[in-house]
This record gives C-alpha cells, sequence and structure tokens, in this order.
C-alpha cells in the first residue's frame, strides 16, 4: 500500500545538541503507527516539525503526497493533531471553540453545525456544548480537542501523548474513539506514547526512539523476537537500558541550553 | 477572510465575557478624572486656559485606549502559556490573517473601553462641542487602538511569559501618556518637552481626539490622521514580521 507519510533523514539540531539525529520511517494508509521512547528521546520534537510548528535543520518530510518544503498550508489541510498540552480557548465554549477551528481550515459553512453536533456527539460532550472549556475536567478537554483534530477531517491524526495524566475509563474512551476511527474511516493515525501497554494494544507497528534515533520498528511481535523477549516493556526495556532520563526538555529549553552554553 | 473575521469575534466575546477587566479598566481613567480634572480645574481657570476637565477628557481616553491596547496584543503570551496559539499555527491559512485578525480584535476592544470612559467624562460634565465630534472621534480612537494593539502584538510575539508586563507600563504606556501632552498643553511647554512630545506617536493620537472632540488643537486633524495611519501600518508590519517568527 502507498505510504501516506514518508520521513528520511530527518534532523533538528539544538546548538550542537542533535535532538532528532537522522531518523527516518514511513506510514502505510490506514495504519496506527507509534513513536515508543523515554522521556526526552525527540518524540515532541519530531511531531513539531511533522505539523510544521518547528523548521527541521535537514531532511525531507512527505505527507498525503506533499512536501514539507513545497508549501506548509497544503500539508496543514491534511493533518489532525491533539497537541500534548491543551491548545482549547478556555473563556470560549466548547461549540466556539469547534466554531473558530471549522472556520480556519475552511469547513463548509452549511454543514458546519451538523458536523460539530455529530462530532461532539461522538466524543460524548454534546449535552456541555455551550459550557465554557475552563470548567471542563482533563479528559474532556482531550475528547474536545480530538472532535477538534478531527473536523476538518483530515487524512493523518497526530496525537502527542494523548493519554497522558488521564484515568484508565478516559484513556479507554480515547482510545475507542480512535480505533473507531480507523476502521471505519480509514484514517492513518501517528502516535506517541511512554506507555507500553497503549503501544502494544493500539499500533500496528511501533517504532522505539531514543537519543533522537529509531533504534527499532516493527510490529509488537516482531520487536519482542528481535530481543527474545517475552513482552512489549521488556523489549523496550532491552532496547532502552534501564538508565532513568531527565524530564522531556522542550524546544524551548533546548535552545535556552544552547544559549547558555555559548555565554559560557 | 473567515480567519480574520473568526479571531475579530474571538476577541470581542473575550472581552465582553470578561466584566472584571471592562470596570476594573475604568477605576484609572476615573481618578485621573476626578483628581486631576477638578484638582487642577481651577488653576487651569486662572491661567486662562478655560475649562481642564474638558481639556483633560480626550487624553484620559487616549490613556485607557493604549493600556486595553497593549495588553490586548499581550495577550498573544496567554495563548502561548494556554496552549490555544499552537491551535492557530497549525492551521492551513497565512499567519499575516491571524496577526491582523486578533489585532483588530484587539483595537475594537479597546476602542470600545475609549467610547465607555467618553461616557463616564459625561457624567462629571465633558461635553463634545457639536454631533460631528462623534464619528470623528470615535475614527481616532480606532488609529490609537490599532496602533497600540499592533505595537502589543509585536512585544508580545517577542516574549515568553509576562513577567516584562510591569517594566513595558513603566518604560513605555507611562512615559508615552505623560509626553503627549494628554495632561498638559503643550502649546505652552517649554521647548525641549514639546520637541520631545513630537515624537510622542501618542501625541497625535491625544490631539487629534481632542481637536475631534472639543476642537482644539496644535496640529491639523489631516496632519494627526495621517501620521497615525503610517505609523499604524508600520506597527501593523513589525507585528506581521515578529509573529510570522514564532516557533513552538
Amino acid at each position: 500500500m502507498e505510504n501516506i507519510v514518508s520521513v528520511n533523514n530527518l534532523v533538528k539540531k539544538f546548538g550542537d545538541f542533535r535532538a532528532v539525529d537522522d531518523i527516518s520511517f514511513a506510514i502505510p494508509k490506514g495504519e496506527i503507527f507509534a513513536f515508543l521512547g523515554p522521556n526526552g528521546a525527540g518524540k515532541s520534537t519530531t511531531i513539531k516539525m511533522m505539523t510544521t510548528l518547528l523548521e527541521k535543520t535537514s531532511g525531507e518530510i512527505k505527507i498525503a503526497g506533499y512536501d514539507i518544503d513545497k508549501g506548509k498550508d497544503n500539508i496543514r489541510k491534511c493533518l489532525g493533531i491533539v497537541f500534548q498540552d491543551p491548545s482549547l480557548d478556555d473563556e470560549l465554549t466548547a461549540y466556539e471553540n469547534m466554531e473558530i477551528h471549522a472556520r480556519l481550515y475552511g469547513v463548509d459553512r452549511k454543514t458546519l453545525k451538523e458536523k460539530i453536533k455529530g462530532l461532539l456527539e461522538f466524543v460524548e460532550l454534546w449535552d456541555r456544548q455551550d459550557k465554557f472549556v475552563k470548567t471542563f475536567s482533563g479528559g474532556m478537554k482531550r475528547r474536545l480537542e480530538i472532535a477538534r483534530g478531527f473536523l476538518h477531517a483530515p487524512q493523518v491524526l497526530f496525537l502527542d501523548e494523548p493519554t497522558q495524566g488521564l484515568d484508565p475509563q478516559t484513556r479507554n474512551h480515547i482510545w475507542s474513539y480512535v480505533l473507531k476511527l480507523n476502521q471505519e474511516q480509514g484514517l492513518t493515525v501517528f502516535f506517541t506514547t511512554h506507555y507500553i501497554e497503549e503501544a502494544e494494544k493500539i499500533a500496528g507497528r511501533v517504532a522505539i526512539i531514543d537519543h533522537g534515533k529509531i533504534i527499532a520498528s516493527g510490529t509488537p511481535i516482531e520487536l519482542m523476537a528481535q530481543t527474545k523477549s517475552a513482552n512489549l516493556e521488556e523489549a523496550f526495556l532491552a532496547l532502552t537500558g534501564n538508565v532513568i532520563r531527565d524530564e522531556e526538555v522542550s524546544a524551548e529549553e533546548n535552545m535556552r541550553r544552547f544559549a547558555n552554553a555559548r555565554r559560557k | 477572510m473567515q480567519t480574520i473575521y473568526i479571531l475579530w469575534i474571538r476577541q470581542i466575546k473575550r472581552y465582553y465575557r470578561s466584566k472584571s477587566r471592562i470596570i476594573g479598566a475604568l477605576g484609572q481613567p476615573l481618578l485621573f478624572l476626578v483628581a486631576l480634572g477638578f484638582g487642577f480645574g481651577p488653576v487651569f481657570q486662572q491661567a486662562g486656559q478655560g475649562n481642564y476637565l474638558e481639556f483633560l477628557t480626550p487624553g484620559v481616553v487616549a490613556m485607557s485606549i493604549i493600556f486595553s491596547a497593549v495588553f490586548s496584543g499581550m495577550e498573544i503570551i496567554f495563548d502561548r502559556q494556554f496552549g490555544f496559539l499552537k491551535e492557530t499555527l497549525v492551521a492551513p491559512v497565512s499567519r499575516f490573517n491571524i496577526m491582523l485578525g486578533r489585532t483588530l480584535g484587539g483595537a475594537t476592544v479597546s476602542t470600545a473601553q475609549g467610547v465607555i470612559v467618553v461616557l463616564l467624562s459625561l457624567i462629571f460634565g465633558f461635553r463634545f462641542h457639536s454631533l460631528v465630534s462623534i464619528p470623528l472621534a470615535i475614527v481616532f480612537m480606532f488609529l490609537i487602538a490599532l496602533l497600540f494593539t499592533a505595537i502589543g502584538t509585536a512585544i508580545g510575539s517577542a516574549l515568553k511569559d509576562f513577567q516584562g508586563f510591569q517594566l513595558i507600563v513603566n518604560f513605555f504606556i507611562m512615559p508615552l501618556f505623560f509626553l503627549s501632552g494628554a495632561v498638559f498643553p503643550l502649546s505652552s511647554a517649554p521647548q525641549t518637552l514639546r520637541t520631545i512630545a513630537a515624537f510622542d506617536p501618542l501625541t497625535y493620537g491625544v490631539d487629534g481626539l481632542r481637536l475631534a472632540l472639543i476642537n482644539v488643537g496644535q496640529y491639523s486633524l489631516l496632519t494627526d490622521f495621517g501620521v497615525l495611519l503610517v505609523l499604524s501600518f508600520i506597527a501593523l508590519s513589525i507585528g506581521a514580521y515578529s509573529f510570522s517568527k514564532i516557533q513552538i
């Protein structure tokens, strides 16, 4: 099957620090692909480059046939994105957040209301459409963001640690929405996580990333066979070692470190 | 167009929903009108300069507009912290339109704040010199608001948090206000002060507003309008550039 996402020799440097170090991968249409890695491995930096938020240092990113260097807007139209931290306007209602998104993505105004209603019903928030987002719990916000990310019928859905900090019930719900969208509409999903059981259960293929490099990739079963492990967690530890990692640093933090290093 | 419209509406919705911000922003102008207006009134009158409250009102209106405008522009920092900025930056629309929509929204909101202060001043005895005053004053209020929202956007795009806001109030907004001839007549000020005032963009805003409201001023309406328009254009360009450079 054709690849809807292809990344070749992608590099992101912050000064001398290579946050993403020459990675390549491809995702066939309709697949659920997971990036699994410890904190600070380069997962979020990769997603930021792929979603046009951060400029890459070098390499090639192609999504839905469009090259990111030849115009970002074509790619932006194809992407649905749920960020690691909330990106909603708290002072507006759930419906208004959806409406802004629809207008930004040029969703047809005639069908807009029905679409928003359908999606809010899908994530079980329709009865709260008039409530301000600031009154929502973390899980409700995340559900709203998933509904919003799907409003413009994207071809690829990006989820950056979508279930972090959520209770098991909400996590289950969120994955059931995503799986449903994947099965019913053939949506391609790219997600990052450090919950191994999520990668094992949800993803068709997993890439294990550490220190900015992809150190292994394949189906969970392939990875277990490769490392002679009984489950994906053991495979993961066999590949990335047992050392505890620092909290994941943001791109901003990297730049600050870079600036400080230069001053010294 | 949709982008500009929806982000404009967003600023307006956020404004009228935050009643505390609307009322809070009236405290300072109220104090200026009462304390300065009535306090200096008799001295001003004796010096043969006429009614001080009438003279002061356009200045106080301009002050409340620039406070609101710079703050609205800098709200980008909130959006960055609360994450909404990312939502707009990954959308398939030009950053210029995003910046323009929110700047026009901030300018509209700040103009509304100015109108409220004008209405408030009516209670203290302020009177328009003619009916033409009203539309003309709104034009000037909007231009002042546009210029300073654009400046706020330019500053806000470059900053990561609100720590610097006090710095901007004390070393940017306050000097612009006090040196603009908002509280004293420039015509009788020392030459040095007048020269400084000539380089203060707000001078032309206050002057235009004063001409519109009470038909007193030292430049012509056309000069004030022209200067504000050109400066707004420059500030919008800088704001757009600064906004286009944001990386998250």
